[in-house]
């Protein structure tokens, strides 16, 4: 247990804490004693960055379950260490938000800082851990704790279900992923992701790379959001507004490109890597750009401008991928891919968090998101207005924000597809950099509206609760911070460029840093006349044209019905799949004891008649017969005789005296068959049965007590002959299978020598064999404290009720 | 109106007593001839029903003052005790012992623990099937 386990652990430990301070101190708003937490990390955590520059890492270790491999092995590398400093310093900012935004009386602090906390502890866990199972471990408790802060408001019935479907997929992908991390250590014999990647070579020609490959991807695509499981980061907009701008836009939804990133080491080798990354990454970044034009929710705009830049991020890492594969050249030209998801890793996370907390200002000093209803508010709002300024610039990638930055890397890295000749791309090249452009100019357009549609326009007071006025300054602080770092990184970048973003490229492509040189940051590269400086320049001509005239086309939208959209698919398949479970319960739980019985018989005698004829077990053998009596046939059509009578009877009176019939010729078969004891004993049971049936019959309700006789079912004759053929052939077989003799002979050397008894049946009852008697007379007992029970019990309730 | 069953009544207490015995003697020679514990318990209450039969439960149970529940827990006790009396003689649960006294009326006699749990199967049988037929026949 280092200090570092400490960090990681530190938000488990204050979240344990958090009710005493809110039940001790009423009068301070509960997050300024929680702010401390993430501030003192984000200082610890810059502490690695002069360790992780020279790409060297700091790992620590302690046992959980070391029987099977299982340590908590936490390891800061750059790529840990960046994300380790946007949850600390992101979640510093949230926390500073929450305590202007969420009011210190209605609302249960406690709760919501705990859950925060949580969520804070297990996204340091899932980017710091090596070892698999701690990484699911945490991974999971990111999706428990996000459930928990998206129905923070769990009296609304939206929040209720944008809970249970994030739930849902996430934990789905959370154990698809698990499944995946069980073959990867199956694969390596390890579950350190170190470990695992210095064995990357051979685990690509593995029978079960594929599988791995696929299901570590579902987990990643589903936790961030990409086509086509992102359908519940929208509905997760419930939650509240710092809770949105922390775990959906800076951290929880990153959690899968950390994931894609820090497998990539692992997987990217193979061709499928590539494709699936890169291709599922391109269309999310369309799909989300396109639909986030049509939503009139400003939080709304921004989950699909998530999922869109998320896509963006996923397919810069798919593309980076391609690294690995021409390494024969010099200036190897398509690690800046990787580069460029890093960066806009951090671009994004600091663009996105400040537009986050600004509509979530919108949203507490005018009472409304929905952009129909807003409109001039920059007089109102000068500030906030700045600061979306800024961030909707950066999103949209206008120059001097960081965002236009790495968007021109982007291009640059699509545009270099082209010039790929590997995994036969040819002509489908093309889709890369045509997507993107295409997702960019809806960028553009989304990024404007949330702009322009909010602080400008027409000023309708009559469509607002409040008189909108500017927030407080604390609201303002944290996404001046984050607008302010959006200037600085877009004027200097390469302040970044060896600190965080060279080192964590460094991780997600490991071998080509092998020799101890550094990848070349290509940053300083902005100005220069090229490709790529043309397709943004066609990007904001279309989009500015495009957002002038967005009333002329937006009926497009319209084109689509709304019933083929993925919500819709989404409800349908729980619909059906509850639907479906209940009507196929339904169909065989029928409640009748005959059906039940029928399975039973069907499953016994099918199984035993396929086991039978498979292994082809049917053998008979008539040498060890013995020769038939005539007093063995007399009793034999005794029986059967009786039988057919208990068939056949019209009277229950009748069937249970055949039944009697059958226990007393049962006893003479043990009497011609030489066992006395046995005799005895069936007689007298014999008596006290039959007469305890009389019992029963005698005490039939009189209602149904019509005498008829047992109707023919022809199901029911098949099953029971079924049942009586298998029994007997196995008898037969079995008896034909002698493979040794019988125990008997120790018995009967020993009855008396050892156990001082002549009668061999008790000897072994009382003797040999007392432990089986033993118990059987505690069934006796049983059955006859039942007995008294069940009879005793009933009338004393009856009793009761006659007392009412 | 109650018949007059004098003739049961008179049979059935002399048969009461032979049934007794012979069940007492399938009881004891169950170690050596056909018998034992349970068919000597069940005669034992095939005994007490003839009883209950010829007379009514009020009489019988006087006459019987038993709490038949009560004996289901003696007899496995019995059995349970002469199992687990084997173990203060450092043998495995449920070793039997027997050997030859000289008792003062009976003269050479051979003594078998095995007797002793044939006792707690017979007065568990006895136990159980009375609490049967009494608990069902008591109900309404």
């Amino acid at each position: 247990m280092s200090l570092l386990h400490l960090a990681i652990f530190s938000p488990f430990l204050m979240a344990i804490l958090i009710p005493f301070f809110y039940k001790g101190f009423k009068s301070i708003h509960t997050g300024w004693f929680v702010l401390l937490l993430p501030i003192l990390l984000f200082i610890y955590f810059l502490k690695f960055l002069p360790v992780t520059r020279n790409n060297e890492f700091v790992q620590e270790s302690f046992d959980w379950i070391p029987s099977l491999g299982i340590s908590f092995t936490a390891y800061v590398d750059g790529l840990g260490v960046l994300f380790a400093l946007l949850i600390s310093g992101i979640g510093s900012l949230v926390v500073l938000y929450s305590i202007f935004y969420l009011s210190k009386v209605k609302e249960s602090l406690h709760n919501f800082y705990v859950y925060l906390l949580m969520f804070m502890g297990a996204m340091l866990g899932v980017v710091l851990s090596d070892n698999l199972v701690t990484l699911y471990m945490f991974w999971e408790l990111t999706s428990i704790s996000s459930f928990l802060l998206i129905a923070y408001w769990y009296d609304r019935e939206r929040s209720r279900y944008g809970a249970l479907k994030s739930m849902i997929i996430t934990v789905f992908g959370g154990l698809s992923m698990f499944g995946g991390f069980l073959l990867l250590s199956i694969m390596g014999d390890t579950f350190s992701i170190r470990e695992l990647i210095a064995q990357s070579d051979q685990l690509v020609d593995h029978p079960l790379f594929i599988g791995a490959l696929i299901l570590v991807l579902l987990g990643a695509f589903t936790k961030s959001a990409q086509f086509p499981f992102y359908i519940w980061l929208p509905d997760a907009m419930e939650a509240p507004t710092p809770v949105s701008a922390y775990l959906h836009s800076a951290t929880m939804v990153k959690a899968g490109i950390y994931l894609v990133a820090r497998l990539s080491p692992i997987f990217a080798f193979s061709s499928s890597w590539f494709w699936l990354v890169g291709g599922v990454g391109i269309f999310t970044l369309f799909w989300g750009s396109f639909n986030a034009i049509k939503q009139t929710d400003l939080k709304g705009i921004l989950a699909f401008s998530t999922v869109s830049q998320l896509g963006l991020i996923m397919s810069l890492l798919g593309v980076g991928a391609a690294a690995l594969h021409v390494d024969f050249l010099d200036d190897n030209i398509y690690t800046l891919a990787t580069i460029a998801a890093v960066f806009h890793l951090i671009n994004h996370a600091t663009f996105k968090g400040s537009l986050f907390m600004v509509v979530g200002i919108v949203d507490h000093e005018t009472g409304t998101r929905d952009i129909r209803k807003l409109g001039g508010l920059l007089s109102f709002m000068p500030v906030t207005f700045t600061i979306a300024l800024i961030g909707s610039f950066s999103m949209a990638g206008l120059p001097p924000f960081n965002g236009f930055l790495s968007k021109e890397m982007f291009f640059t890295g699509m545009v270099q597809l082209l010039e790929l000749d590997i995994f036969n791309l040819g002509t489908w090249a093309i889709l890369f950099p045509v997507l993107a452009w295409i997702g960019s100019v809806f960028t553009f357009i989304y990024s404007m509206m949330i702009v322009f549609k909010t602080f400008t326009g027409k000023f309708q007071p009559e469509k607002l609760e409040v008189t909108p006025h500017e927030a407080p300054v604390g609201m303002l602080i944290p996404p001046m911070i984050l607008a302010a770092l959006v200037i600085v990184f877009g004027l200097f970048p390469n302040i970044l460029a060896y600190s965080l973003i060279q080192p964590a490229a460094a991780a997600i492509i490991p071998s080509l840093v092998e020799t101890g040189e550094k990848l070349h940051v290509h940053i300083s590269f902005w100005h220069g006349i090229n490709l790529e400086l043309f397709m943004t320049l066609g990007v904001f001509a279309l989009g500015a044209l495009l957002y002038v005239t967005l009333n002329k086309w937006d009926k497009i939208y319209r084109l689509f019905p709304g019933k083929v959209t993925l919500n819709v698919l989404y409800d349908s398949a729980l619909y059906w799949g509850e639907k479906g479970s209940s009507n196929l319960t339904k169909s065989y739980m029928t409640g009748f004891i005959r059906t039940y019985l029928v399975y039973i018989f069907v499953f016994f005698s099918g199984i035993l008649a396929f086991t039978m004829f498979s292994k082809d077990a049917f053998k008979m053998e008539t040498s060890n017969l013995a020769s038939i009596g005539l007093y063995e046939i007399a009793l034999v059509v005794l029986i059967i005789a009786s039988i057919i009578t208990i068939l056949v009877a019209k009277s229950r009176l009748t069937a249970i005296i055949a039944l009697g019939a059958v226990g007393y010729t049962v006893s003479l078969f043990f009497v011609i068959f030489r066992a006395p004891d046995l005799a005895l004993t069936q007689l007298v049971i014999e008596t006290v049965s039959v007469a305890l049936f009389l019992l029963c019959f005698y005490h039939l309700p009189k209602l149904s007590r019509h005498e008829e006789r047992m109707s023919f079912k022809l199901g029911n004759a098949v099953i029971s002959l079924s049942v009586g053929i298998i029994v007997t052939l196995i008898a037969i077989a079995s008896h034909s299978n002698k493979l040794f003799d019988p125990i008997s002979q120790y018995y009967i050397e020993n009855t008396y020598e050892k156990a001082a008894g002549k009668n061999m049946v008790n000897v072994i009852l009382v003797d040999f064999r007392g432990f089986d008697t033993l118990f059987e007379i505690c069934v006796l007992g049983i059955a006859a404290l039942g007995i008294f029970g069940m009879i005793k019990l009933r009338l004393e309730r009856g009793r009761a009720n006659e007392n009412k | 109106m109650r018949t007059n069953d004098v003739i049961l009544q008179t049979v059935s207490k002399i048969v009461f007593f032979i049934i007794i015995l012979f069940s007492i003697h399938l009881f004891f020679a169950g170690h050596y001839n056909p018998g034992g514990g349970f068919i000597g318990g069940l005669l034992t209450s095939g005994a007490i029903v003839l009883l209950l039969l010829a007379y009514d439960i009020k009489t019988v149970a006087k006459g019987f003052p038993i709490n038949y529940i009560t004996l289901i827990g003696i007899g496995l006790l019995f059995a349970v005790g002469t199992s687990a009396g084997a173990l203060l003689f450092n043998v495995p649960f449920l070793t039997h012992a027997y050997d030859y006294f000289y008792l003062p009326l009976l003269g050479k006699t051979s003594l078998h623990t095995a007797v002793l749990f044939d006792t707690g199967v017979y007065l568990v049988v006895i136990g159980v099937t009375m609490t049967i037929i009494q608990t069902i026949g008591e109900s309404e």
